[in-house]
């Protein structure tokens, strides 16, 4: 069943990237939650874990051929825009938003699988679609619906930082595909009154507040602006070399929120220095790049269009989580992919990765 | 499939992917030259930044020095106070927790939520101090309840105990938290709001060496404030020690003598300077200023017409009325106009021009000599005296002892009194200094004020012919361990260069007040000791008839100076007592009593236990003690 040559096809440079990113993000955690009184599993353990489960999805995924993922995109859309429809009539509420799903033994995030499902649709549409000379504005019409639907049902749960990851990962597929210049300029004159209409409508207060925290942070130094300031305290504070590990004061007396998870980067960036985080980038983007290499090896549309589509997704991860915590973005809330602790993350991040393998060791079958 | 869906030969994509490449490129560039400028530019600044969050410098406050009387006996000590603070992250129902705390230590809760919201916007977790200085009572409540005030914690910091309570309160002053315009100046720099600092009195003089150097802990604190660990200690510096010139016991039977009535005395060695009393009547209770002041209390003191705050000894300044008479009579016999042989006629009154200066003997004293005239105080040999003199002949002899200026006792808002002369009169009214104003001026009235230090100056110099010494509070300061580390000796503030003889025709002449049938002073006769000494009474209002009831604060101030013993003089002792009308029957009697507690404690000292019964102790009612009354005669103008 699974042919030999897909064996020696496999790509052991992704795969090797991703483990020793991952390696990093437990060490990590380790430090991060060593402030904590922990009862019952450590996080760094509970990390293994998932990770160990992402390995095991890896497997599965990378041994369904990809193009049979053409065929049920369409149906996987509608089932998880269904789902999220549901979670905003029925869902749990955490934390004053309403992400979660109850499905009797399980819970899920409808809008964690949402962005492969979108990336899935979207590879799906251009596949068969001619596009030479670029997208018009039509030509942009069906896609856009593809994405506004599920981008609002996520903001309205409100959960504005994967909205936005929906939006962006979109765009970039777009940008692939490759858009007419007039229809490029259309949609940026047209997202001004759309922005203007979202912060006003749309927004919740927090989210507003957040946004403006984020322009001018001492604003509150004492509520949602004191994370930034702490962050980036951390981070300067590192230096080029770091504090070392277990060493870092904010994070070790526990001045950054959510230190495992959103905010796992100030830890690593106060711990390691500017060599660390230079060093972290540098894998990163050489992931990125090997995501971008992957689809342009690839021999058909659908491939290529899906692994651009899913190094978009891990690429804007990085880049918001990042500019996040080092106060260049507003604070939205997006764990940094394969290195900050999480189940869902990690989960919505190895499917990703399986997928950009699963392309990679399938690049001769044609 | 479908050749259609093949890339292979799309060129266009292949160059999207460059282009998608570079633009991650740049958003990674982007990203790390923001960490380039964290990291790297800003480190050094951010680094301190996470040093102060972790960082704590707790303050522990240096104990207070000790203040003592010249004899060792401890008045001012230090004794722990407990406050109560909260930490406003840990409360979750304030209103619950406020209305508790309110119940428990009997505070408005209007006052808590005042104090509550003044304390916000401080660093987080930072305490909040809601009512100090609480009672062993309320603290016991508290505890006891501890369970159902979370968020609340009791601090304690030592106060000032004040041994003898009310005693000396004007000179030992009080302390209080250091006030916000203090912070802004100067004077208060190395002050943190909260601290306490010397408010008036010695606690303030003194202030720098009483304080000590506070210490501070620098401690490392998590993200909600609590203490993980003590990082560097410096230890504080106990403040310096004070051994005062007060002599306890004489002070305490001052303050007894006044009883209700308000004024103030000063008791003075002759020879030295040293204060051994100084009592302003009525008093306060100092330990009040530490802790929370009763309302009431504060009103009271506040609306008390015999002012309890103010310390009269210093900044009372009063018309030194016929105490006066031994600076004019020391001019005149200095400038040659008297002696001991020369007399004048006193008719009851004096006619200059078209008024009329009357004697307070109506009927007159007829012939006086300068003996006579300072025994029976005639203010109608002290016009003629003064007319022949002048107002600034008379002023330059005062000025001789220093009068009209501060002596510098070294307490706070110290007066100077006035010596007026003919171009303070042109300076400060633009008119010529007429005669008329000169002969008020000749018997301690018109414009002339004393201050009761300056009283006891002016009679300790006269006592030892001449030397006007600063009188001082503090005979030196010690350390912890009881070393001397400065000792203030004597200090000459001006001598008189008035002769021997001069001094001797006067002093004959204040004996007489006191041991002479006829003196005004009889009532500060002593049994053992002889006491020289001169009546006063200041005119408080010009008015004519005297007869019948005048309402308290129209009275005459009584005055009384004296020294003794008079061949070689050992203490000075004025006695101001406001509204006490007459000098000889209102301020002799307090002046004799403080006379007598000193010479009993001598004899007693120098005749150890066992030696019998004082010897002064059978003086009362001896001999006839003169008609102790005398009358301020009217002036042209009005005092304070």
């Amino acid at each position: 069943m699974i042919d030999r040559r897909l064996i020696t096809n496999f790509d052991w440079t992704l795969f090797g990237i991703v483990l020793v990113v991952c390696a990093v993000g437990v060490v990590n955690i380790y430090s991060a939650s060593a402030s904590y009184t922990i009862v019952g599993t450590p996080f760094f353990v509970k990390q293994l874990y998932w990770i160990v489960a992402g390995l095991l999805l890896v497997v599965v995924v990378c041994s369904i051929d990809y193009h049979l993922l053409e065929d049920v995109s369409y149906w996987f859309y509608g089932l998880l825009c269904f789902l999220l429809l549901v979670v905003l009539v029925v869902g749990k509420t955490s934390m004053g938003a309403t992400r979660w799903l109850h499905l009797g033994f399980f819970s899920i995030q409808p809008s964690e699988p949402m962005k492969i499902v979108a990336i899935m649709v979207l590879a799906r549409f251009f596949s068969n679609y001619s596009t030479a000379g670029g997208l018009t504005l039509k030509d942009l019409a069906y896609p856009a619906l593809f994405i506004g639907v599920p981008a609002a049902l996520i903001m309205k749960q409100p959960d504005l930082g994967t909205a936005i990851l929906v939006i962006l990962i979109a765009c970039s597929m777009f940008a692939y595909v490759g858009v007419r210049l007039s229809a490029f300029v259309a949609c940026l004159v047209s997202a001004i009154p759309a922005v203007y209409l979202a912060w006003h409508y749309y927004l919740r207060d927090y989210q507003k507040n957040r946004i403006l925290n984020f322009l001018d942070p001492e604003r509150d130094p004492l509520s949602s602006g004191y994370h930034i300031i702490q962050s980036k305290i951390a981070i300067g504070s590192g230096g080029v070399l770091g504090k070392g590990f277990m060493q870092g004061t904010q994070a070790q007396l526990r001045f950054l929120p959510e230190q495992h998870t959103d905010f796992a980067f100030s830890v690593f960036g106060e711990e390691w220095g500017f060599v660390g985080c230079l060093v972290l980038l540098l894998l990163y983007l050489f992931l990125i790049f090997w995501g971008l290499h992957i689809a342009s090896r690839c021999n058909d549309r659908f491939g290529s269009l899906m692994a651009v589509g899913v190094t978009a997704m891990l690429f804007w991860h990085i880049v918001i989580n990042i500019g996040m915590v080092i106060g260049i973005f507003p604070v939205v809330g997006v764990p940094l992919p394969l290195f900050s602790y999480g189940g869902t993350s990690m989960i919505t991040s190895m499917v990703g990765v399986a997928i950009l393998l699963n392309i990679s060791m399938r690049r001769f079958m044609f | 499939m479908n050749g259609q869906r093949f890339i292979h030969d799309n060129y266009g994509s292949k160059r999207q992917l460059v282009v998608l490449s570079i633009f991650a490129a740049a958003l990674f560039f982007l990203l790390l030259t923001r960490l380039w400028y964290l990291q790297i530019v800003k480190s050094e600044e951010l680094h301190s930044q996470s040093e102060s969050n972790r960082l704590r410098l707790v303050p522990v406050a240096a104990s207070r020095g000790t203040i003592f009387d010249r004899n060792g006996a401890v008045l001012v000590t230090n004794r722990p106070s407990f406050s109560v603070a909260v930490i406003p992250q840990e409360v979750r129902d304030r209103d619950a927790l406020l209305e508790r705390l309110s119940r428990y230590l009997e505070i408005d809760r209007a006052e808590l939520l005042d104090k509550w919201e003044k304390g916000k916007g401080r660093a987080r977790y930072y305490p909040i101090v809601l009512a100090s200085g609480i009672t062993r009572d309320q603290l016991e409540v508290l505890e006891e309840n501890r369970l159902w005030l979370p968020g609340v914690e009791i601090e304690m910091k030592p106060v000032r105990q004040y041994e003898d309570g009310t005693l000396a309160a004007h000179l030992l002053g009080y302390i209080g938290e250091v006030s916000d315009e203090d912070l802004k100046k100067d004077a208060a720099s190395g002050y943190n709001s909260g601290d306490y600092i010397g408010k008036s009195g010695i606690e303030r003089s003194w202030e720098k060496l009483l304080h000590g150097r506070d210490g501070g802990r620098q401690i490392e604190v998590d993200a909600r404030g609590r203490v993980l660990r003590t990082i560097s200690e410096t230890p504080p510096a106990v403040g310096s020690s004070l051994v005062l010139t007060i002599d306890t016991a004489l002070q305490k039977q001052a303050e007894k003598a006044f009883g209700e009535q308000a004024g103030a005395a000063v008791v003075m060695d002759v020879n030295t300077g040293e204060i051994l009393a100084m009592v302003s009547n009525p008093g306060f209770d100092p330990a009040l200023f530490a802790g929370r002041m009763p309302p009431d209390k504060w009103k009271e003191y506040l609306e008390d017409k015999r002012h309890p705050l103010e310390n009269k000894a210093l900044k009372g300044q009063y018309p030194p009325g016929s105490t006066f008479k031994i600076i004019t009579a020391l001019a005149g016999l200095e400038e040659g106009l008297i002696d001991e042989r020369s007399s004048s006629y006193c008719k009851g009154a004096y006619v200059l021009g078209r008024n009329t200066f009357r004697c307070w003997e109506k009927k007159g004293h007829g012939t006086v000599d300068l003996k006579r005239a300072l025994k029976e105080s005639c203010d109608v040999y002290f016009y003629q005296l003064g007319e022949k003199l002048g107002i600034n002949r008379i002023a330059a002899y005062a000025r001789k002892f220093a009068l009209g200026a501060p002596l510098g006792v070294g307490l706070e808002n110290e007066k100077g009194g006035l010596i007026p002369d003919s171009a303070w009169k042109e300076k400060r009214y633009g008119k010529k200094w007429l005669q008329g104003d000169t002969l008020p001026a000749a018997i301690g009235q018109g414009y002339v004020l004393m201050t009761p230090i300056q009283l006891a100056a002016m009679i300790g110099a006269v006592a030892n012919d001449g030397t006007v010494y600063r009188p001082h509070l503090v005979k030196r300061v010690i350390d912890q361990e009881g070393r001397v580390i400065r000792e203030f000796k004597p200090e000459v503030v001006a001598r008189t260069s008035i002769s021997p003889r001069s001094f001797r025709l006067v002093k004959e002449g204040l004996l007489a007040v006191v041991n002479e049938g006829g003196g005004t002073g009889g009532q500060a006769r002593l049994y053992d000791v002889r006491v020289a000494g001169k009546t006063g009474t200041s005119q408080v209002v010009k008015q004519r008839d005297k007869r019948g009831a005048i309402p308290y604060q129209y009275r005459d101030h009584a005055l009384f100076v004296a020294f003794a013993p008079y061949d070689r003089p050992e203490i000075a002792v004025a006695v101001v007592v406001e509204h006490g009308e007459h000098g000889g029957s209102a301020a002799a009697p307090i002046a004799r009593s403080i006379l007598r507690t000193y010479f009993e404690r001598k004899s007693s000292a120098a005749k150890p236990a066992g030696a019998g019964s004082s010897p002064t102790g059978g003086d009362e009612k001896h001999g006839t003690g003169g008609n102790g009354r005398e009358n301020a005669n009217p002036a042209p103008q009005e005092e304070e």
